[in-house]
Formats: structure tokens, C-alpha cells, sequence
């Protein structure tokens, strides 16, 4: 497999606030790939830097084979961005910014613009002060799926978009992927990334915390289990791995470490097992594990500080 | 901050149809007043300290009887009159407060009317454009309470400004530069500062784009000035359809007229206007819905160069019909100039003939003059770009294969044309008007060459816009010096016999003066080099600096 983007070390500082820490990010070809990470973690940082809009203070970053700041215009060709926040000119149509954006990167796949639109239910003849939010990320949408560009960007693309359009969205990411293309996805709705990444990041204060497949990262976090047994279970606190061991009549509920779930299901299994659930953790367990960690963390307060002066100066 | 307040005040307020209209007004007021806590202060302390500061020197300048005739001689040419203003004491009669109300009063009416239309559409239109008034307005806040709001807090920045100079002024206690008079300059002032607010709020009631009402108020702004120019100039009555007029037409310090400041019943009238334009639009909305366009573009705008082409268009076409009414303005009094020449007691002992060249030295400060207004399009157009970047709109299409390089070069394009364009403007408008009024089909072609010379200059403020933009990019607003400090150049240079090198440091100092003085290429080169320069060095630096992301 290559490698549509590969990222080792990046440092990006703005004054004190120190936005990207030394952050490594892989993407294979052909992957869509989940950005995911609380509010400030660094994610529109990284993807501006990916796009040399901005320029890192240290590190290496490769798109497409390409340095992003230096090859910016030949990679711009065969990439499509959508940012989190689409500003359009109040006095173009919808369709003219689908259109200058697509015809900029190199042109547009007229018969799939003409799709999106439709599937998108977009009025392409308003100006753009006179759409809403929601209309204003369609644009953006559309004009970069109707390019035929190697690799997509999206930058919280989704956000604004009612639950109909967000399984268009959907539709057409499945269908990109289809067609071989790298998708890079920073989101907040886990729903959405749970159903359409191959592989998830997550981010944290400028440094990517874990990267893998759902399911390995499953694999390395604890499950939840119930279980209802013949004879009261005993000695379960004493195995390694397990957690939060709550009994309610006859009922036991705990979480177990990945790697040591079989060894207690075979202790299990001597009480006579009448009945046992167990569900992986959900990726919202998963991230609520990450977001809660900064919390304890001596993190919390120092970010929460750089936060507020960079909310300052926007 | 509160309903409650905005309640309670409401119902003070006597009866129940103006508590629904104006409910929240004094919320508003102190609202807006926080807001420009620094912005209004500043305005007065500049208007007003300036004014003082002249008046300051006065004796120190012109100590004898003399040397203030002397001065008073230089100023009484028909440039002045266009440019500040009439002498109504006359050059015998010459005083301190008669030189006030002509080469003073002008600016500083010219600067409150600036300041109040800033500072109404900034507290109208802008408010809307951003989606703050929506949020303003849920609350319990009357339909006519921003407006209301916007023009007290415009009306006591003018009030402000006319009481501090009125006082001040007074008690200076210069010679001729009385107390009685000085209240008249004060009141000036509020005067023309709430005619300006009044035609602003009704600008803002016409178009949703705050640029856009700013504009049409600059526009009717600048109409003023040149409709004062062509009634003194011209010795006929188009000054008493200016605001600037009426307040230059009290002769203050001359003859104390208060009776023209009557016409303040004007601006009474327009607020009226703007009252009633406000009950027939949407809160956000102008009072034209904003009809559907094209759902695909054109071939023409999806390059880099049409593009900007087309974000600039509205701007390129307004100042261009700008400048060149006010070079039919100026061009069709330039006749009427060889008429003043001979009235004004300057040129009394002066020989026939002289007033050829009193022709040529008023259509050269013209002009400067003219050529100084196209580079306030200069340094509006190269802000675009930056405005293009801080909101945001810059990031998606410099995302695309779009250069940083070409993208910005397009805006730089654009503006280089645009001078191009104004000058034209200029050079048409009042070469030909300019001719036709003094009767010599030759001069058109003077006029014309000594319009088109003050191209490099712009291209050169274009450079400095650039430059900042690409190293200094918080700074561009900087550029705006360029104007304002050729216009204080020409203007105070004339009044105070500034030095040379104060001049030159104006990109304007070294444009040949023509048609007085003969053409020469060689600075227009180095202009135009020096521009070249700078572009590049913005260009390089653009390209080498994070782009600012809103
Ligand atoms: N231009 C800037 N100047 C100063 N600080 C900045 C700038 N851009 C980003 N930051 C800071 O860098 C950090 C990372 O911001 P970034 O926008 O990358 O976060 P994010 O992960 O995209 O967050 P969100 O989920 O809210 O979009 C934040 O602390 C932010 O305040
Ligand atoms: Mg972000």
C-alpha cells in the first residue's frame, strides 16, 4: 500500500500556544480516515499545514509524495478541501463558488456536480449571503466531490447538516472510497466516523494519542460485561485486567481489560454461566475516555488558559 | 446586560406604541457608546486638537499686519476657493477668524461628516450584516430603537466635538476669534455631522452590504463638496445645496450668520425618510429582496484574474463615475476661474495675462487633488485582499491550484488597472469639461497628460498596500496614510510654507504639476520602479507567511 499522507514530528507554535506538539499521522491510499479530538486538540492545525496554508516550525509532512508548502500548487490539484466554517462572497451564487472553487483546483466532473446538487437539494441560483449555515457547507461539499482529485480533506464538513443530508454525505464518502479516493475526516459526529473510517487518530493537545482500526483500538480498551451465573461468582477481583466489579443480586457487572477477557470468561465458566452480554466500547467510550483524561490531567487548566487567549485574538 | 433594564425604561417612556418602538434605545446607547469607547474619543480629540493647533499658531505664523495679508493674497486663488473655501472677509480686511472659516473649517466639517457616516453604518447596517442586531433585537428591543439609538450616540460624538471646540476656541482668546464665533464653528459642525448621519441612515435602509451604504453616503459626501466648490468657484447658488455649504455660508468669525444652520431641518427630514424606509424591510434585508443569479459561473470568472476582477467590479465602477462627475464638477468651473480671477483682490495689480496661468495653477492643484481622491480607491481596493483573508474566504480558494503568487498578483492587477481607470476617468471628465469652460480646445490635452501622470504615484501607494500585506499584513490599513498625508501636504504646505522634503515625502510631491509645469518622464521612471519593487518584495512575502485563518 503507499501512503497518501505521512506526518512525523510536527510542531506548529502561534506565540505561547504551542498547537501542534510533535504530531505523527499516517494515511494509506485509498483509506478514509477519522480525525477526531476535543475542541483546540489541533486538528484544523494539522490540515491547514497539510494544505501550506500554514507553515510548521518543525517536523515533515508528505502529501501525495509532495511537500505541502513548497509543492502547494501541483498538490492542490489533486486534492479537495472543505473547511469547518464556509465563508462565501455575498455577492456569488452557490453554483458560481461551487464552480470558481472547482474550476481553480482544475475542473469539475460536470455530471456528478449536477448529482450532488440534486441529491443535496442545494438552490445553486442564491447569493451567497442569503444561505444558511447548513446551505453554506453544502457548497463547499459539493464542489469538492464534483472534483476528481485524488485525495479529500474535510475539515468538519458535516456540521450544519441535517441528519438527511448527513447520510448523503455519507453515500457519496462510501462512493469516493469506492472509486480508490483517501479521505481524510476530522469530525466531532462519532456516529458518522464509526460508520464510514477505515482507520481512526485521535488527537490531543498537538499530539495524536492513538491511531488504529476500530477494532484495534477496541482490542486495546476494556469491554463491558454482565453476567448472570448459576453459583455466585467469587474471586474475580483477584484476576488481573478487571474493573469497576459491581455485584446486584445475582447480577455482576464489570469491565475488563481486552487482552485479559478470556481469562475471565473461563473463570466465569466454573459458575455456570445463565446468561452474559458484553459489548465493546462504543467509540463515544472510547473518545469520552480520551476528553476525560485531558480533564484530570494537569493538562486541563493550561489549555483551557492558551484556549481562551487564542479565542481572544479570532 | 438587560432586558430588564431595556423593560423598566420602556415603560417610563409614556405611551404604549412608542414604548414598543423605541423599547431598549438607552440600553443601546450605552451599549454602543462601551463599544466606541476609544473609537469616539479618538475622533474628537483629532478633530478637535487640530482645530485648536491652528488656531494656536495663528499669531506665531502671521504676527504682523502684513504678513497676514500676504498670506491671505496667496490663499485668495481660485484653487483655494475650490479646495477650502471664500474669504468672506476679503484680503484688506484680513483676519485670524476669516482665515479660520476658509482654510480650517472646511477639513474639519469634511471630517465630522466622515466620522458620523462611519460610525451610523457601523451601528446600523454593519450590526445587521454580522447577525449581531438579530440577536440584539430578540430581546425586548422596538423596531426602531437601533436607528434611534445609532443617531443619538452619532449626535453626541457631534456634540461633543462642537462643544469642546467651541470652548476651547473661545477661550483661546485670539484676536477676531471671539466667543460669539465660536459657538457658530461648533455648531457647524453638529450641523453638517448629523446631515451626514441623516443621509447614512437612509443609505443603510437602501442596500444589505454595510460597504455598500457607506459607499452611497461617501458618494452623496463627496457631491457635497464639490457642489460647495462649483457655488464659490463659480460665484453662483450650488453651495447652498451642500451641507458643507450652508455651514461655510455663516461666515462665521465674519459675519456670525446663524440663520443658514436652519437648514438642519434637511437632515431632520432624510432621518424621517430613513424612519419610514425602516418599517418597509426585514431586519438583515435592504429593501429589495436579493434576486436569484446564475446557478453555473461564467467562463470569465473562474480564473484568478476574473475573479477578482469581479470582487472589485462594484467598487471600480462607483469611484470611476465618482471621480469623473467631480472632474465635470471641477472642469466646468475652471472658466469661471478666469471670472474669480479678476474679482479676487490677490491678482488686482496683477497684469493682464496672469490670469492664463492662475488657470494653469488651479487646474494643477485640481489635480493633485483629484489624483489624491482615486488613491483613496487605491488603498480601498488593496484591502480586499485582506479582507478576503481574515474572514476566511481566502482559505478555500488558496486551497485550490490557485498560487499564493497568482492570487494575490490578481488583486494587485486589478488595482493597477483600476488607477488606470480613474485617472482616465479624471483625465476625460475634466480635460474635456475643463476645456470646454475656458474655451481652449488645446488644454484638454494638458489637462488630460497632467491627469494620467499621477499614475506611478498610485501604482506606488498599490506597492506600499502590497508590502504590508506580505510582511506586516496587521498593517495594512497603514496605507491610508498615503492620502491623508498628501492631502495635509498640499493643503497645510499651502497655509504654513512647509518645507520641501515634507513634500517629497509624498509619492504625489514629485508628479510633474501640470498644466503649470512641463512634463518630465524621469520621476514618473522612478515611481514607477519604486513600485515595482515594493510589489515584488509583497509578493515574496506573501508567499513566505502563514496565512492569517479566521
Ligand atoms: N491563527 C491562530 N493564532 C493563534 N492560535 C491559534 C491559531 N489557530 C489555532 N490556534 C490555537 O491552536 C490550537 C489548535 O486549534 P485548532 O483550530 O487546530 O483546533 P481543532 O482541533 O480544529 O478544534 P475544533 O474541534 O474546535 O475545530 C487552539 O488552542 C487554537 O486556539
Ligand atoms: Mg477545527
Amino acid at each position: 500500500m503507499t501512503t497518501a499522507i505521512d506526518v512525523t514530528g510536527l510542531v506548529k507554535t502561534f506565540g505561547q500556544t504551542r498547537a501542534l506538539n510533535g504530531l505523527n499521522l499516517h494515511v494509506e491510499t485509498g483509506e478514509v480516515h477519522g480525525f477526531l479530538g476535543p475542541n483546540g486538540a489541533g486538528k484544523s492545525t494539522t490540515i491547514r499545514v497539510l494544505l501550506g496554508l500554514l507553515r510548521s516550525d518543525s517536523g515533515r509532512a508528505v502529501v501525495l509524495d509532495g511537500d505541502p508548502w513548497t509543492d502547494a500548487v501541483a498538490l492542490h490539484k489533486r486534492l479537495a478541501y472543505v473547511p469547518g466554517d464556509v465563508e462565501l462572497w455575498p455577492n456569488l451564487t452557490g453554483g458560481e463558488a461551487i464552480d470558481l472553487l472547482g474550476r481553480l483546483r482544475g475542473g469539475l466532473n460536470e455530471a456528478r456536480r449536477e448529482e450532488l446538487i440534486e441529491r443535496f437539494a442545494l438552490d445553486p441560483s442564491k447569493k451567497g449571503r442569503t444561505y444558511s449555515k447548513g446551505n453554506r457547507q453544502k457548497v463547499a461539499i459539493i464542489s469538492a466531490l464534483a472534483s476528481d482529485v485524488e485525495l479529500l480533506i474535510l475539515d468538519e464538513p458535516t456540521a450544519g447538516l441535517d441528519p438527511l443530508m448527513e447520510t448523503v454525505f455519507q453515500d457519496f464518502i462510501r462512493q469516493a472510497k469506492a472509486e480508490g479516493r483517501t479521505v481524510l475526516l476530522s469530525s466531532h459526529i462519532l456516529a458518522q466516523v464509526e460508520k464510514l473510517c477505515d482507520k481512526i487518530s485521535i488527537i490531543r493537545q498537538g499530539e495524536v494519542v492513538q491511531s488504529g482500526t476500530l477494532t484495534e483500538m477496541r482490542h486495546l480498551t476494556r469491554t463491558t460485561v454482565e453476567v448472570e451465573t448459576a453459583e455466585p461468582a467469587s474471586g474475580l477481583e483477584e484476576l488481573p485486567g478487571i474493573h469497576d466489579l459491581e455485584a446486584q443480586n445475582g447480577r455482576l457487572r464489570f469491565a475488563v481489560d481486552g487482552e485479559h477477557l478470556d481469562g475471565v470468561v473461563r473463570q466465569l465458566t466454573r459458575f455456570g454461566i445463565r446468561a452474559l452480554t458484553s459489548h465493546p466500547p462504543t467509540l463515544e467510550e472510547l473518545m469520552l475516555r480520551h476528553y476525560g483524561d485531558e480533564l484530570q490531567s494537569n493538562g486541563s487548566g493550561r489549555h483551557a488558559a492558551s484556549r481562551g487567549k487564542a479565542g481572544e485574538t479570532t | 446586560m438587560t432586558t430588564s433594564t431595556a423593560v423598566s425604561r420602556g415603560a417610563e417612556q409614556g405611551t404604549p406604541d412608542r414604548q414598543n418602538t423605541l423599547a431598549g434605545t438607552g440600553m443601546l446607547v450605552r451599549f454602543m457608546l462601551r463599544r466606541d469607547r476609544i473609537r469616539i474619543p479618538v475622533w474628537m480629540a483629532v478633530i478637535v486638537l487640530l482645530t485648536l493647533s491652528v488656531n494656536g499658531s495663528w499669531e506665531e505664523t502671521y504676527g504682523t499686519a502684513g504678513e497676514l495679508r500676504e498670506i491671505a493674497q496667496t490663499l485668495d486663488s481660485p484653487a483655494m476657493i475650490a479646495m477650502a473655501g471664500v474669504n468672506y472677509a476679503g484680503v484688506e480686511a484680513t483676519t485670524y477668524g476669516a482665515l479660520m472659516g476658509q482654510q480650517m473649517f472646511w477639513s474639519t466639517l469634511i471630517a465630522v461628516g466622515i466620522m458620523s457616516i462611519l460610525l451610523l453604518v457601523r451601528h446600523t447596517r454593519a450590526e445587521e450584516e454580522a447577525n449581531r442586531a438579530e440577536l440584539v433585537r430578540a430581546n425586548v428591543v422596538g423596531r426602531h430603537a437601533y436607528l434611534t439609538a445609532a443617531l443619538t450616540v452619532v449626535g453626541i460624538a457631534n456634540l461633543g466635538i462642537g462643544l469642546l471646540m467651541a470652548v476651547g476656541l473661545g477661550a483661546m482668546g485670539v484676536p477676531t476669534i471671539d466667543w460669539p464665533g465660536s459657538w457658530l464653528y461648533g455648531a457647524g459642525h453638529v450641523v453638517v455631522g448629523m446631515a451626514f448621519a441623516a443621509v447614512a441612515a437612509v443609505t443603510v435602509q437602501i442596500t444589505e452590504y454595510s460597504r455598500g451604504a457607506a459607499g452611497m453616503a461617501f458618494g452623496v459626501l463627496g457631491a457635497a463638496y464639490a457642489l460647495r466648490a462649483m457655488g464659490d468657484v463659480g460665484e453662483n447658488v450650488l453651495n447652498w445645496f451642500s451641507p458643507l455649504g450652508w455651514a461655510q455660508e455663516t461666515r462665521v468669525y465674519v459675519e456670525d450668520r446663524w440663520w443658514p444652520l436652519l437648514f438642519v431641518v434637511v437632515a431632520v427630514v432624510l432621518a424621517g425618510v430613513a424612519y419610514h424606509l425602516s418599517t418597509r424591510r426585514d431586519v438583515g434585508s435592504g429593501l429589495r429582496a436579493s434576486r436569484a443569479g446564475t446557478p453555473v459561473a461564467s467562463r470569465a470568472l473562474v480564473t484568478p484574474i476574473g475573479f477578482a476582477m469581479r470582487l472589485h467590479r462594484g467598487l471600480m465602477i462607483g469611484f470611476g463615475v465618482a471621480v469623473a462627475l467631480l472632474g465635470l464638477a471641477y472642469g466646468s468651473v475652471l472658466g469661471s476661474a478666469e471670472q474669480l480671477v479678476e474679482d479676487l483682490d490677490a491678482y488686482q495689480d496683477m497684469l493682464e495675462g496672469m490670469a492664463g496661468s492662475a488657470i494653469e495653477a488651479f487646474g494643477a492643484t485640481i489635480l493633485t487633488i483629484m489624483a489624491l481622491i482615486a488613491s483613496i480607491y487605491v488603498v480601498l481596493a488593496m484591502q480586499r485582499p485582506r479582507g478576503e483573508e481574515t474572514s476566511g474566504r481566502a482559505e478555500p480558494v488558496l486551497s485550490t491550484a490557485a498560487s499564493r503568487t497568482r492570487w494575490l498578483g490578481s488583486h494587485v492587477a486589478v488595482a493597477i488597472g483600476g488607477s488606470v481607470v480613474m485617472l482616465l476617468a479624471i483625465a476625460v471628465a475634466f480635460g474635456a469639461a475643463g476645456a470646454a469652460s475656458v474655451g481652449e480646445g488645446e488644454l484638454f490635452g494638458r489637462l488630460a497628460t497632467g491627469a494620467l501622470a499621477y499614475v506611478p504615484a498610485l501604482w506606488l501607494t498599490i506597492g506600499v498596500a502590497v508590502a504590508l500585506l506580505g510582511w506586516l499584513p496587521r498593517a495594512v490599513v497603514l496605507t491610508w496614510v498615503i492620502p491623508v498625508y498628501g492631502i495635509i501636504v498640499i493643503y497645510l504646505g499651502g497655509l504654513f510654507q512647509f518645507p520641501d522634503w515634507l513634500n517629497n515625502l509624498s509619492p504625489f510631491g514629485h508628479v510633474p504639476q501640470m498644466p503649470s509645469d512641463d512634463f518630465r518622464l524621469t520621476p514618473l521612471l522612478i515611481l514607477t520602479a519604486v513600485a515595482a519593487v515594493l510589489i515584488a518584495l509583497g509578493l515574496y512575502g506573501f508567499r513566505q507567511r502563514d496565512l492569517d485563518v479566521k
